[in-house]
């Protein structure tokens, strides 16, 4: 089972991730929670549907997400 | 399991302090999977701008230097030339290679210097608050050109792989962008191919990267990746300008 | 019996530079030290060395940033509007503390100026003049012999230190032609330690960073303040100066480069006429020689400084001597050149004539 681990407090909540970035869409900017920095990290909403093919790893500037497969 | 995408051996842990959504830091990463990929980590000297990506030294896993402005090619032929088994890489803004240092970077091209540059196209300067560049487009504000960029007194804006492709020198040139997964893969495989020349002797290369500056236009990052593929894409075209490889057969 | 040769004082450069183990020379062709990339061009092809002319002298000064910043011997050459042109470059290594040999055959100045000789570039060469707090070690050759010697020597100071090093030269001294002896042994580039600091590739040791800033708040001032303490060690350790017939003298001429020829010949013509004249010649213009004159001013009337400028080393006399003697200048500006009997005339003036 396919899984991306976001560094929470590594993520800058840039939302590039979130964008249609991701082909199973499930990744979204967490609305209830915010990092050290201030900045609202990016969150699964579905792990089951993560089929790892790194596209978030690909645009993420920190990087602040791992892919696992 | 087994983890398939994680922070490369060839950036160190210091975090990156570009601002959120920044193409450099895409553009870092990939760089430093590279260092790895080619087993040149440990050959490898990179040359840090002058600009927002100064701090590239702290940033990639390798030995690193930090000359004046613009100089970065000029830095690049000395070391190379003085250790020509070092892979030497200079990494570079708009500003840096397309203003202050276009002697630079049109000589290292002519003379086909065996380097590998990296040219980061964001149309605008970063580090210094947002002024207009030599990329900066038609029409698009800085703080430099508040009304937009004024083609009669400001001029038109320098297409830097066009240019280069003038020359008889350059190995290869190639421009790509890191707004969307597609291109962050293309660009992947033409910063391989940049460093592979040199790895091989052929020459020059350098690659073109038209990259995400949220802060400088005064957008989220998600606007810009889309300004990048609607509007900046327009303007610089994506696509090879010189592969004398090809060329050749 | 060493190998001597009549040549050029700029051929003489070449062969000191290629003597003293460097094998790097990136430069920019400009009046009066054209010879020197012109027979380097050959040299370092026959000696296996890299030449490159550059596209401008910016780009030869940060050429050799990174061939330096890479642990080997590199240097320039240039005249004094193309060493303007590297002031950023010589500032960014001073301020990575990484040596390289910068040569400039001094031309009137300012501006374009012209090609004749002149001494103006001293300011230049001994305030740090690029933007910062840093000094150059900067050394003074008078003949041929010396352009032949003092590559090395410059060379020694400047890895031993850490620190870019000059060398002062004027068009006369480049264009004249005298005998050199090839008085030491050829330097073999590969016999040359390898330097701790070095970009290499970070094989087999941590990486290296070569760079001139640090924005961590009091990181920058510590840097200077260690930069400062060396240039100290420096100032005690490494002045150099030649004195002729300077303990009984009752004016002491002060001259470096051709001057301290033009002023040797005025000295013999005083001295034969009866008149206590002596010749102290700086040979390091940083670190200036202030120790001997410090000594010398306590009991020596007056120094009469000779410079082909407006006076800038009258400075450096004035601070060293406290002027505790009457401090007096004859200079020649814009390429004009004194000669023996005019630089007498001055000397029989202050003196009061002919005994």
């Amino acid at each position: 089972m396919p899984e991306v681990k976001i560094l929470e407090e590594v993520c800058k909540g840039c939302g590039l991730c979130c964008d249609d970035v991701c082909p199973e869409g499930i990744l979204i900017l967490a609305p209830d929670r915010i990092n050290s920095s201030g900045y609202h990290p990016a969150m699964v909403t579905d792990m089951e549907k993560c089929k790892g093919c790194g596209f978030c790893y690909m645009v993420c500037p920190e990087p602040a997400i791992e892919v696992y497969k | 399991m087994k983890k398939v995408f994680s922070r490369p051996g060839g950036l160190t842990d210091t975090l990156m302090r570009y601002c959120p959504g920044c193409g450099h830091g895409i553009v870092h990463r990939i760089i430093g999977e590279l260092l790895v990929e080619l087993n040149i980590r440990e050959k490898a000297v990179g040359i840090a701008p002058v600009g927002c990506s100064v701090f590239a030294d702290e940033y990639f896993n390798c030995d690193m230097i930090q000359p004046p402005h613009g100089r970065g090619p000029a830095v690049s032929t000395g070391i190379k030339r003085a250790r020509p088994d070092c892979i030497v890489f200079s990494y570079q803004g708009d500003g840096d290679l397309a203003s202050i240092g276009t002697a630079e970077i049109i000589h290292a091209a002519a003379r086909n210097e065996n380097i590998t540059v990296v040219f980061i196209n964001n149309a605008i300067f970063g580090m210094t608050g947002g002024q207009m560049a030599p990329t900066t487009l038609p029409g698009m504000r800085s703080t430099t050109s508040v009304k937009g960029r004024d083609i009669k007194k400001q001029g038109y804006p320098m297409k830097i792989c066009e240019m280069l492709a003038s020359l008889d020198g350059p190995y290869y040139l190639e421009r790509c962008a890191v707004d969307i997964p597609k291109n962050v893969v293309k660009t992947k495989k033409a910063l391989k191919k940049a460093f592979n020349n040199q790895i091989n002797g052929n020459g020059f290369s350098l690659v073109e990267i038209l990259s995400m500056c949220p802060t400088g236009w005064g957008q989220t990052p998600v606007q810009s990746k889309r300004w990048i593929q609607e509007t900046m894409s327009k303007y610089y075209p994506l696509g090879t300008y010189r592969d004398q490889s090809k060329e050749a057969e | 019996m060493a190998d001597k040769r009549l040549m050029y004082g700029n051929h003489a450069i070449v062969e000191g530079v290629l003597a003293a183990g460097c094998r790097f020379f990136a430069g920019y062709p400009i009046t009066p030290q054209n010879e020197i990339p012109e027979l380097m061009s050959i040299r370092m092809n026959e000696e296996g060395g890299v030449f490159i002319q550059t596209e401008s002298e910016i780009a030869a000064i940060n050429m050799l940033f990174g061939a330096a910043a890479a642990g080997k011997r590199a240097m320039t050459s240039s005249s004094s509007p193309g060493i303007s042109l590297m002031q950023e470059g010589i500032s960014y290594l001073a301020g990575a503390d990484i040596p390289v040999l910068v040569v400039n055959v001094v031309r009137g100045g300012p501006g374009l100026g012209n090609i004749a000789p002149a001494q103006s570039d001293y300011y230049q060469a001994t305030r740090g003049g690029g933007h910062g707090d840093y000094f150059t070690i900067t050394l003074a050759p008078n003949s041929a012999q010396d352009l032949y010697e003092f590559p090395k020597l410059a060379f020694d100071l400047a890895e031993q230190y850490r620190t870019p090093a000059l060398l002062l030269a004027d068009g006369l001294l480049g264009q004249m032609m005298e005998p050199v002896e090839f008085s030491f042994k050829p330097i073999d580039p590969e016999s040359l330690p390898e330097k701790e600091w070095a970009l290499s590739g970070c094989s087999g040791r941590e990486r290296r960073v070569v760079r001139s800033y640090d924005l961590k708040p009091g990181k920058l001032e510590e840097m200077n303040v260690r930069r400062f303490e060396k240039y100290d060690i420096i100032r005690k350790k490494e002045q150099r100066f030649k004195a002729e017939y300077c303990n009984d003298a009752d004016l002491i001429i002060v001259a470096y480069g051709t001057c301290s020829r033009v002023s040797g010949a005025a000295m013999r013509m005083a001295r034969d006429k009866g008149l206590k004249v002596g010749l102290l010649r700086p040979v390091t213009l940083w670190p200036f020689p202030t120790d001997v004159f410090a000594d010398l001013s306590k009991s020596t009337e007056n120094f009469l400084v000779v410079e082909m400028s407006c006076g800038q080393m009258i400075d450096d006399v004035k601070l060293a001597t406290e002027c505790r003697s009457k401090i007096h200048f004859h200079g020649r500006p814009g390429g004009g050149v004194p000669t023996p009997p005019e630089i007498y005339e001055k000397i029989e003036k202050i003196l009061g004539g002919a005994k």
